[in-house]
């Protein structure tokens, strides 16, 4: 018998106009944990998707199932030779309960008119669970689970179908530390059972936490497998993008102008308490702290989608009142969101009608009418000035990469001309090449007079991109650093604990991660 | 060559035409072509009012209630010895009020629009009957009657002149105007629209109120064509209007939805229904005529998006 479970070869996809994989392996031992790694693009959700049987490879393509050759046709020929998919945004059914999805599909054969074993879904539903030891009742119904136990609902559905290979995509994107921590362990036992998996994520620290092989994809291609222990971070970054990429922390003295953006006293029940900080021109302010610290509540308040208690606001030395987005636009302070393809874009429009769309009323003629001539000269400059690629005006902002569709936000918010700029996870999902790019256009603006203010969980984003940082803790600011003082280490330190007296605001959101990888 | 979703509908509002010309005895006769623009003007206002609200994503169940209630309005000052343009003044009023209504529990409350004008549809058709008490109003002035029934230069119908003039109204409205723009933005993704600054409850109140101003033209239209008023004034216009604006391309779900699309369908609808009339078909055929018709089409429609996606995804990756 072979040492494999899974043997992937010569697999190649040819999408209408694009090679999306080119001649790409993926070989998998019997229990082991191999990660697959690469950028947005590189062409890790089309192979598991061949492997899933919904996408049907070029022809050549070959698989082996513990060392015989198999066909994968359709779904089911998958989950027939034991493979399981947990897909990232996951796929259960929200009003059943737990058991019954667990169960579904087992009975697929069964003639409709047979009546329902509930005993036996029952049963099948609790060892699943047990063998996981995870604490869900069977009888809940899966919409009031949290998303870890609803990952976990997915895993026991995988062992309830006796799946000897599960691929988890991303399955630690929505979780929380202590959740990623518990579903690590999941991995290790599952692993430890002969199970093999196959782990897809961006944060490198984890690959290292769970892998034992890894294999990397770049461009459609295949670049190699390796043994984790073997391999550092940077040298695997180097795999992905064929360069070195680091970020540099940023050392450059600041010149001071002068105050531009005052906040003081923010505060909103339940989000944030007592915010006051200001904003020198030329600068970064990046702030950041837990998920679920106050940041973005605190950003939409100012930007006036969230209305907060009280707290007033100074723009170059004046009060301004922010009740409406419509109003910031207005007073000069754009946000830029950082659910890109649910806020920031109306993905199915034209890149120009996006770019226009928060300042329609400066694009009319005369006649009140907007003036499309202008309205296209205007898309045109900022596809130019920040290298949107594909440079086509017209096309559906859902058509780019992430890092694209970023361009056209910050594209969009640059047309309002704004005085202060709020960027939040500026580079969330966006490709490594992508993401200094972005780091850089954040740079020339501060330089060029904007007040940026960047929110990011990405610490080595936030020291190499800001002036001056501030930690936010439950909806406090718990400390401020110079960029000469900054570490990752006393960030985390203000972000988690400073230490002092505790203040007792705990009416706040547990705390979330804070992602230290690249 | 590529045609748009719209100019293929125009050559199948051609092409029945041309069908109905050649099968249909006296389709061509003048007598019937001005029938035929005489009936179009009413449903035509209406399907360009649900197109509209369709387009933000809603619904307005209520529009021809709108609508009675509007005809109610000038019928009410008519009989009592008013003057048209006092009467045409109140008729607008009314529907305004309406869809005000509608547009402040939708926009401000945040009710869906399904329920709004569900409920409102209710309540307007209860108001009626509370004032009509059941009855029909009738016998309004000479001079009155000329807007639904006179010529413009003794040529053509009044009434379509003041169709062709709102559709030409609606369309420069949508497209050109930056409230117009923002219906578009708002039915594709209301949460963009708020991060992006745009009054989102200021568009959609002003979209309630422009559907209810149309119902109240076809209102006018309608009662002076009648000569009287009664509380299921154009109700037969309702789930028609709903299928002409998706005949004529609009999406169900917001973000797109053109005029000219709804035009061409409400045109294709007048066609078929007086072409199979003349022929002698039962009117119920007819509806099944119109039901194949329209399935046919959004089954169209689904698979040239379906194709229009995948060669923009190409178009994509050839130019990255």
């Amino acid at each position: 018998m072979s040492d494999y479970i899974l043997q992937m070869k010569n697999i190649s996809k040819t999408f209408p106009g694009v090679k999306a994989l080119d001649n790409v392996e993926l070989e998998v031992k019997k229990g082991e944990v191999h990660a697959l790694i690469g950028e947005n693009g590189a062409g890790k959700s089309t192979l598991i998707k061949i492997l899933a049987g919904i996408h049907k490879p070029d022809p050549g393509a070959k698989f082996y199932f513990e060392g015989e050759e198999a066909k994968i046709n359709k779904p089911i020929d998958a989950t027939l030779k034991g493979v399981s998919i947990i897909y990232q945004d996951l796929s259960l059914f929200p009003n059943l309960s737990v058991a019954e999805n667990i169960y579904i599909g087992q009975d697929s054969n069964k003639k409709p008119w047979k009546k329902i074993n509930w005993k036996n879904i029952k049963k099948t539903a609790e060892r699943a669970l047990e063998e996981l030891e995870v604490d869900i009742d069977p009888n809940t119904t899966v919409e009031r689970l949290s998303i870890a136990q609803q990952q976990l609902v997915e895993i026991a559905r995988a062992l309830a179908f006796e799946a000897k290979l599960i691929v988890m995509d991303e399955p630690t994107s929505a979780l929380s530390s202590s959740e990623v921590e518990k579903l690590y362990k999941v991995v290790d036992k599952l692993s430890s059972r002969g199970i093999s998996i196959i782990f897809i994520s961006h944060k490198l620290k984890e690959l290292f936490r769970v892998s034992d092989r890894f294999t990397v994809l770049r461009d459609g291609k295949y670049v190699g497998s390796y043994q984790t222990e073997e391999i550092d971070e940077a040298k695997l970054i180097n795999l992905m993008v064929g360069r070195d990429v680091s970020y540099e922390k940023n050392e450059k003295e600041v010149e001071t102008g002068e105050i531009i953006f005052q906040v003081s006293n923010f505060s909103k029940q339940g989000n944030f308490k007592d915010i006051s900080f200001s904003l020198k021109k030329g600068e970064v302010l990046g702030i950041t702290g837990l998920v679920g610290s106050g940041r973005t509540e605190l950003a939409q308040a100012i930007f006036g989608v969230n209305k907060p208690d009280s707290g007033e606001l100074k723009i170059y030395g004046n009060y301004v009142q922010i009740r409406s987005s419509a109003d910031a636009v207005k007073k000069g302070v754009a946000y830029i969101p950082e659910a890109r393809q649910t806020q920031g874009l109306v993905l199915e429009q034209s890149i120009i009608n996006n770019i226009s769309l928060p300042i329609l009323n400066r694009m009319r003629n005369k006649l009140k009418l907007i003036d499309r001539k202008s309205e296209v000269q205007l898309a045109e400059q900022y596809i130019k000035s920040l290298d949107v690629r594909p440079a086509l005006p017209d096309l559906p902002a859902s058509k780019l990469s992430g890092g694209n569709q970023q361009k056209v936000v910050i594209g969009k918010w640059l047309s309002a001309q704004p005085k202060i700029l709020i960027i939040d996870e500026p580079t969330n999902g966006i490709d490594i090449g992508a993401k200094t790019e972005i780091h850089k256009l954040l740079r020339r603006l501060a330089n060029d007079g904007i007040g940026v203010i960047m929110i990011s969980s990405e610490l080595p984003e936030i020291l190499a991109v800001s002036d001056r940082v501030l930690v936010m803790r439950h909806g406090r600011i718990s400390g401020e650093l110079g960029i000469k003082e900054a570490t990752q280490e006393k960030i985390m330190s203000y972000a988690l604990n400073s230490g002092k007296k505790d203040d007792s605001s705990d009416v706040l959101h547990e705390s979330n991660q804070v992602s230290q990888g690249v | 060559m590529k045609l748009s979703k719209e100019s293929i509908l125009g050559l199948i509002a051609l092409g029945t035409f041309l069908l109905l010309a050649l099968i249909a005895p006296g389709f061509l006769s003048s007598n019937n072509i001005t029938s035929m623009m005489f009936q179009l003007p009413e449903f035509g206002l209406i399907a360009l009012a649900m197109m509209v609200v369709i387009v933000t994503g809603g619904i307005d169940l209520s529009i021809t209630y709108i609508a009675a209630l509007s005809g109610v309005g000038a019928a009410l000052m008519l009989t009592n010895g008013y003057g048209i343009l006092p009467a045409i003044i109140v008729a607008i009023f009314f529907a305004l009020a309406c869809g005000a209504f509608n547009g402040f529990v939708i926009s401000k409350i945040g009710v869906s629009p399904i329920l709004v004008t569900l409920g409102t549809m209710v309540l307007f058709e209860g108001i009626i009957l509370a004032i009509t008490k059941g009855n029909s109003i009738s016998g309004f002035s000479d001079g009155y009657s000329l807007i639904g029934n006179g010529y413009y230069l003794g040529l053509v119908p009044l009434s379509i002149v003041i169709f062709v003039l709102f559709a030409i109204i609606t369309a420069i409205l949508l497209s050109k105007t930056s409230w117009g723009r923002s219906v578009y933005m708002y039915g594709s993704n209301e949460t963009a629209t708020l991060f992006s600054g745009v009054k989102n409850s200021r568009v959609l109140m002003k979209v309630y109120l422009y559907a209810s101003l149309l119902a109240a033209i076809s209102a006018i239209i309608m009662t002076s064509r009648y000569n009287s008023v009664k509380v299921d004034l154009g109700s037969s216009y309702l789930l028609q209007s709903v299928a002409a604006a998706v005949l004529g391309g609009t999406n169900i779900h917001g973000g797109y939805g053109k005029v000219i699309g709804t035009v061409y369908a409400v045109m294709i609808f007048q066609f078929i229904r007086n072409g199979l009339n003349l022929l002698g078909f039962h009117s119920s055929l007819v509806d099944v005529v119109i039901g194949a018709i329209l399935i046919l089409v959004l089954a169209m429609n689904f698979f040239s998006d379906k194709f229009k996606k995948v060669a923009e995804t190409r178009k994509a990756e050839k130019a990255a």
